[in-house]
């Protein structure tokens, strides 16, 4: 077998490759971040579309036609409610992107601000924030999520509360991180020297700049929190039926396992599995990019 | 050694802080929060008598000061309280449970182990040809992966239609008899008592519920290695190396990979995140007696104790696996405690 030495991209240095080469690298990246974003877009518009789209309502029952088969009357199959399979997924879509949203949002705004904050007074301030977060990431996140979560009780609210504050920390470190490096910079000493209050330079002045690494988490946190949710909810935590929701949808489908009625859990599932996918490749994609602007 | 010594002591000192701060975590999470534990454990239909029963049963009456006071105690002995469903302490119903989760991780994470630096090796070796392309995808796959449907669609393939895996439920066929209790791996022990009929059907039950957490687990050490492994193929000993003549499979397996191995190191806590999560949801699925499965049931019976219980083993577990980590890397690397 010819084992090539180096690497055939970044063993020769990136000079030796033709213009040509390089190109095609990049378009190739530049397919997949698309393919990427063309996904969540189109998960967006059923989001916001879907129960047009839908021929059934969610929690409309069948008892004439249970848990049957896909046929073009019931696109995904029946449930053993006889509820319509294709229309609860169509539904579950606003809902479990709702959520990663509003955790992903609350996650960054959150630990961007403390991280900020932290990072540019230093001192106690940041001892402190430094050691709040050691404490959140002694846990898994899905651990710590799933604790809160059965401790606050099972509400949407309270899973969006649970899985943020397993996020924050994650945003708090970045940002914070980014903050040591852009105080140091003139501009921040200038800012100060022209008589800005320092909570404004640093909010209005240096956070914007230090978001990059913060913002590419954000991508991967969509695709986490929609995880998290669903695999919360499919142990029976947080939401519960008989909402239409991804993870409570494979729930109910995992009753059926032994006696072989696939679809009841395979595409709640699937859509699960294309968004996760895709909010990774995008987030992957973005870091990828970044980086190499910043070099 | 002194710059050592202190590098140690710090790191020690943090994470003794840490634990610290997690058990004062804890306590404000059961016992602070608006819900009261005592309401939750008599269920909906109870009425104001017998939660009070509950509340002086379990100090909840007691000023939060006392009741802080107690719970530091008590785990500074190394009690971590009675299970209210059962009446048992809850250290011993982990520790009884404990076997049969390390039996599926650390098989899963051998597993994973061994496919992860494989893959991420040659996806380095090959980097940018379609082989680094199809493990790039493995690893994208594997770490955004919904887990539970994996394990269903695994199950419904291995066991319904091709019938190759047992029914997922718990780790042994009913009727076959534990082997004799030495480690608690069902594996070892009945090799140990040399009852090779319950090895096989031991085995037989833990194949499937692995190869489904080791997939997952493997994403990151794909990830790792590979970046490690690139890293390592371009520095200037690789090129002297290949430069002398040394053979070219040996340069990438005994010099380039061995030194790739100390960033790889570093990820073990993160294999660990994944294990535990993964963990929960697989014994789920196949009925797997762990202390994931104790943790859901306790969870969905709000048996706060023995929720408390598993939330601090695992976060004792983790805070020391991060703190070996740090002091083998800062005994690996000079640069890292002398920073």
């Amino acid at each position: 077998m010819d084992v090539p030495l180096a690497p055939r991209v970044a063993g020769r240095s990136a000079r030796t490759r033709s213009f040509g080469y390089r190109s095609l690298k990049a378009v190739g990246r530049w397919r997949l971040l698309s393919f990427g974003v063309l996904l969540i877009l189109s998960y967006v518009v059923v989001a916001a579309i879907g129960p047009e789209l839908a021929p059934y309502e969610p929690n409309a029952t069948h008892p004439q036609a249970t848990l049957h088969e896909p046929t073009p009357e019931f696109r995904f199959g029946t449930d053993k409610f006889g509820r319509d399979i294709f229309s609860r997924v169509l539904y579950a879509t606003r809902l479990d992107l709702s959520i990663a949203f509003s955790v992903a949002v609350s996650a960054f705004l959150v630990g961007a601000v403390v991280g900020a904050l932290s990072g540019y007074f230093g001192g106690i301030v940041d001892d402190v924030v430094m050691r709040l977060v050691d404490v959140l990431l002694a846990f898994p996140a899905f651990i710590l999520a799933m604790a809160l979560t059965g401790i606050l009780g099972d509400t949407i609210p309270n899973v969006i509360l649970a899985i943020s504050v397993a996020y924050v920390p994650y945003f708090i470190r970045l940002t914070r991180g980014e903050m040591l490096r852009v105080r140091t910079l003139q501009y921040a000493d200038a800012a100060v020297g022209v008589g800005n209050p320092r909570w404004r330079v640093v909010l209005v002045h240096l956070l914007p700049n230090s978001l990059t690494p913060a913002f590419i988490q954000v991508t991967l946190v969509l695709g986490w929190a929609i995880l998290d949710a669903a695999g919360l909810a499919f142990l029976g935590l947080g939401i519960t039926p008989p909402t239409a929701e991804w993870g409570v949808m494979v729930a109910e489908g995992a009753q059926r396992i032994i006696t072989g009625e696939w679809w009841t859990w395979l595409f709640p599932g699937l859509a699960i599995v294309i968004i996760a996918f895709a909010f990774s490749i995008v987030g992957d994609g973005l870091r990828d990019l970044l980086a190499r602007e910043e070099r | 050694m002194p710059h050592f010594l202190r590098y140690l002591l710090r790191r020690i000192g943090l994470a003794v802080i840490t634990l610290a701060g997690v058990a004062v975590f804890v306590f404000l999470l059961t016992h602070i929060l608006p819900s009261n534990p005592a309401a939750l454990r008599a269920g909906p239909l109870a009425d104001a008598e017998l939660i009070h029963k509950y509340e002086r049963e379990m100090g909840l009456d007691q000023p939060i000061y006392v009741q802080f006071g107690r719970y530091a105690q008590e785990l500074l002995s190394g009690n971590l309280g009675e299970s209210w469903k059962t009446g048992q302490p809850v250290l011993q119903e982990l520790g009884e449970r404990l076997p049969a989760t390390i039996e599926l991780a650390a098989t899963a994470f051998l597993i994973a182990l061994v496919v992860g630096v494989t893959l991420g090796v040659l996806a380095a070796v090959y980097a940018g040809s379609w082989i680094d392309q199809g493990v790039r995808l493995y690893a994208t796959l594997g770490a955004a992966q919904a887990l539970f449907w994996l394990a269903l669609l695994m199950v419904h393939v291995f066991y319904y239609t091709l019938d190759w895996a047992p029914a997922p439920l718990d780790r042994l066929t009913i009727g076959v008899a534990e082997p004799p209790l030495v480690t608690g791996l069902f594996t070892v022990d009945s090799l140990l008592a040399r009852q090779f009929s319950t090895f096989l059907d031991a085995v037989n039950h833990l194949w499937l519920p692995a190869v489904v957490l080791a997939f997952v687990v493997s994403a990151p050490v794909v990830k790792m290695t590979r970046g490690s492994m690139l890293d390592t193929l371009n520095a200037d000993f690789v090129r002297t190396a290949k430069a002398i003549g040394v053979p070219q499979r040996s340069v990438v397996v005994r010099d380039a990979l061995r030194n790739a191995f100390i960033p790889i190191l570093t990820m073990v806590g993160i294999v660990f995140g994944y294990l535990i999560a993964g963990n929960v949801v697989v014994e789920k699925v196949f009925s797997w007696a762990g202390i994931g499965q104790y943790a859901w049931n306790a969870l969905t019976i709000n048996d706060f104790n023995a929720v408390q219980g598993f939330v601090l083993l695992i976060a004792v577990i983790y805070v020391g696996l991060n703190l070996v980590i740090d002091l083998a890397y800062g005994f690996l690397d000079p640069r890292i405690r002398l920073g």
